[in-house]
């Protein structure tokens, strides 16, 4: 019953969002709606191990940026297209999520010791990205303008919306059937009592590493993307705190754990960007109602814009209309 | 190449024992914080650029030395410290550990942008009269304000222990450390005590500040540079530590300055990432603490 309205949503809103190139002209919310979908994408992504599985990472940005990384030097040293680099980005991101989450989650770091050494994590790959020949250093990498589907790079706006779309597409799956599988009750049960997870004879260890392997995973696919569209990488970018802070952001300001939250929190605050951008377009700005905004949310609405919709729902009665949007079973 | 390196080993192991004096008073700030309200900052760094900035404006427009901004900058980061916390960070954060984190997170980014905001994104330095006169130490110069920054940063860490075991106020607040319903049983206001915690924890980010202005730059962005290092510091000496805070910091010190030595100017960044992962791994307890 359930998921059949959690397919009719997703299949209806993806046919909205699959239609709308064809109704907005304009390149720029072309262009506006691509970031939304991104930053939607790679906010799942940390929602996976940060929402899900309640462990919160400083350093998401590392499987972007190495993903990034890895199929612009195939494509650069080896001259293996992005179509087939992309795959290997995928494989880096989870590789790279296997060995931080076997070092940190074996020696039994949580709460702020994982998202410090996250952080650690990050920093480190950035200053070895800056050292090392073949990234490029600190000149970083130029990838040439190759318009088609083997190098994922297309003339006008609307390839990459439709790139973009599928990333986020694909990430609502996964975010769907965790809410449906054993793997997603587990990760739940790790979020909210490790102890009594670990009692009842969950593989916490394990769980947690395959589940930073899928944010490692998709990390990967988005920093492919991320340079075959804007053909340029260097170690500030491809490791930048910002991004970090980015996925974090969104998802905590949709609503953590929940299959929609990422989508809404980078709705919102592209919104509150573009509008904030303007009324004064000077540098910090947004930046700093983004903070407001995370610290308003923590405070009052830990479970995100998607929670303040459930409340309401709950006060007037308890109707299946609020796990349909939340898509979140113990609603 | 090596043996050009050797010989300047001693200067560089000198330099790093300066630089880490100051880093242990930044790490001081977040360990205290840490010791008695088991919270991170994560605001630390910006909090410290928000210091160096006072002091760089104190200069610019009062005209007033670094060196004697401290007995400015410091009392008024206490407040600024005290109020942050006791009408801010603690009533929001409901006293849970990763709401603290994301909020003083949240923090730094209005905190940083802010900076962005009203000073722009240029770099600041000051120039002082004395900024160039050195002491000749026969194989290396060794300028004044290193070394004043040096003995000021090692007096006020002597002075914060000093605080912390000698008067009923530091009583109070390693019992509230300890045992905080206990503490709260036997009378002391336990939110007071947290705040002004919170407060001398900012005011050694002020003191900080003010030293490291004549030999480091400002910009909205100088925080983000010393959050790894403090956290860093933090869990290499054991959080909480004192003894531990001082000791990292020369540690952390040295190893940057012979880092940047043997590796090079941008491989010679990678110790500090190195071994907070590895010390987290390995020895999350650091030197001297008793637990995580």
């Amino acid at each position: 019953m359930e998921i059949n309205r959690h397919i009719i949503l997703l299949l209806v809103s993806a046919a909205v969002m699959l239609a709308a190139p064809f109704f907005i002209t304009s390149k720029f919310y072309i262009d506006v709606l691509t970031l939304i979908f991104f930053t939607a994408y790679i906010g799942q992504s940390w929602n996976i191990l940060g929402g899900y599985a309640g462990q919160f990472s400083f350093g998401g940005v590392m499987f972007f940026g190495t993903g990034a990384y890895t199929s612009s030097i195939l494509l650069t040293t080896f001259g293996i297209p992005p179509i087939i680099g992309i795959v290997f980005a995928i494989i880096a991101g989870a590789l790279l999520g296997f060995i931080v989450g076997f070092m940190s989650f074996r020696s039994g770091l949580k709460g702020s010791y994982f998202a410090l050494i996250t952080l650690a994590f990050a920093e480190l790959l950035r200053v070895l990205a800056n050292s090392v020949e073949f990234t490029g250093g600190g000149v970083g990498l130029f990838l040439t303008y190759a318009p088609g589907l083997k190098d994922l790079q297309f003339k006008t706006p609307t390839g990459f919306y439709y790139f973009a779309l599928l990333l986020m597409l694909i990430s609502i799956v996964i975010a769907l059937w965790l809410e449906r599988s054993r793997f997603g009750a587990q990760l739940v049960a790790i979020r909210e009592n490790e102890e009594a997870a670990e009692a009842l004879g969950i593989n916490t260890l394990k769980c947690k590493i395959y589940a930073i392997m899928i944010m490692g995973a998709m990390g990967g696919a988005a920093g492919t993307f991320y340079a075959q569209k804007y053909l340029y990488l260097d170690p500030p970018i491809a490791y930048s705190i910002h991004l970090s802070v980015e996925m974090l952001l969104v998802t905590i300001v949709g609503g953590m754990g929940t299959v929609f939250g990422p989508l809404i929190g980078a709705f919102v605050l592209h919104i509150v960007n573009e509008i904030a951008r303007h009324f004064i377009d000077t540098p910090g700005l947004s930046l700093i109602v983004y903070g407001v905004i995370l610290i308003v949310i923590i405070s009052y609405l830990p479970n995100g814009l998607i929670g303040l919709f459930r409340k309401r729902m709950k006060k007037s009665k308890p109707t299946a209309l609020d796990r349909l949007i939340s898509g979140d079973k113990d609603a | 190449m090596l043996s050009i390196s050797l010989t300047m080993l001693p200067a560089a192991i000198i330099n790093g024992l300066m630089y880490g004096a100051i880093y242990a008073l930044v790490a001081l700030g977040l360990t205290l914080i840490y010791g008695v309200l088991h919270i991170i900052n994560f605001a630390h760094g910006a909090m410290l650029m928000l210091a160096l900035y006072a002091a760089f404006f104190l200069f610019q427009l009062g005209q007033i030395d670094p060196y004697m901004s401290i007995f400015i900058v410091t009392p008024v980061a206490f407040v600024f410290g005290y109020l942050i916390y006791r009408y801010g960070i603690g009533v929001l954060s409901k006293g849970k550990d990763q709401n603290i984190l994301l909020i003083t997170l949240g923090l730094s980014i209005i905190i940083e942008n802010s900076a962005l905001f009203f000073f722009s994104g240029d770099q600041q330095t000051v120039s002082l009269s004395y900024g160039f006169e050195a002491f000749d130490l026969g194989f290396m110069y060794l300028s004044y304000p290193k070394v004043i920054s040096f003995f000021a940063a090692l007096l006020i860490c002597a002075l914060l222990w000093a605080l912390m075991s000698l008067t009923d106020l530091g009583r109070a607040i390693r019992a509230v450390a300890k045992e905080r319903q206990g503490a709260r049983l036997v009378g002391i206001n336990v939110e007071h005590i947290f705040a002004v915690t919170f407060g001398l924890g900012i005011a050694c980010l002020g003191a900080a500040g003010c030293m490291m202005l004549p030999i480091f730059y400002v910009d909205p962005y100088t925080g983000n540079i010393f959050v790894l290092v403090a956290f860093t510091i933090v869990v290499l000496g054991g959080m909480g530590s004192v003894l531990g805070a001082l000791l990292g910091g020369f540690i952390i010190g040295i190893t940057e300055s012979v880092g940047g030595l043997l590796l090079g100017e941008s491989l010679g960044q990678i110790g500090i990432s190195l071994i907070f992962i590895l010390i987290l791994i390995f020895k999350p307890t650091g030197l001297f603490g008793s637990k995580v």
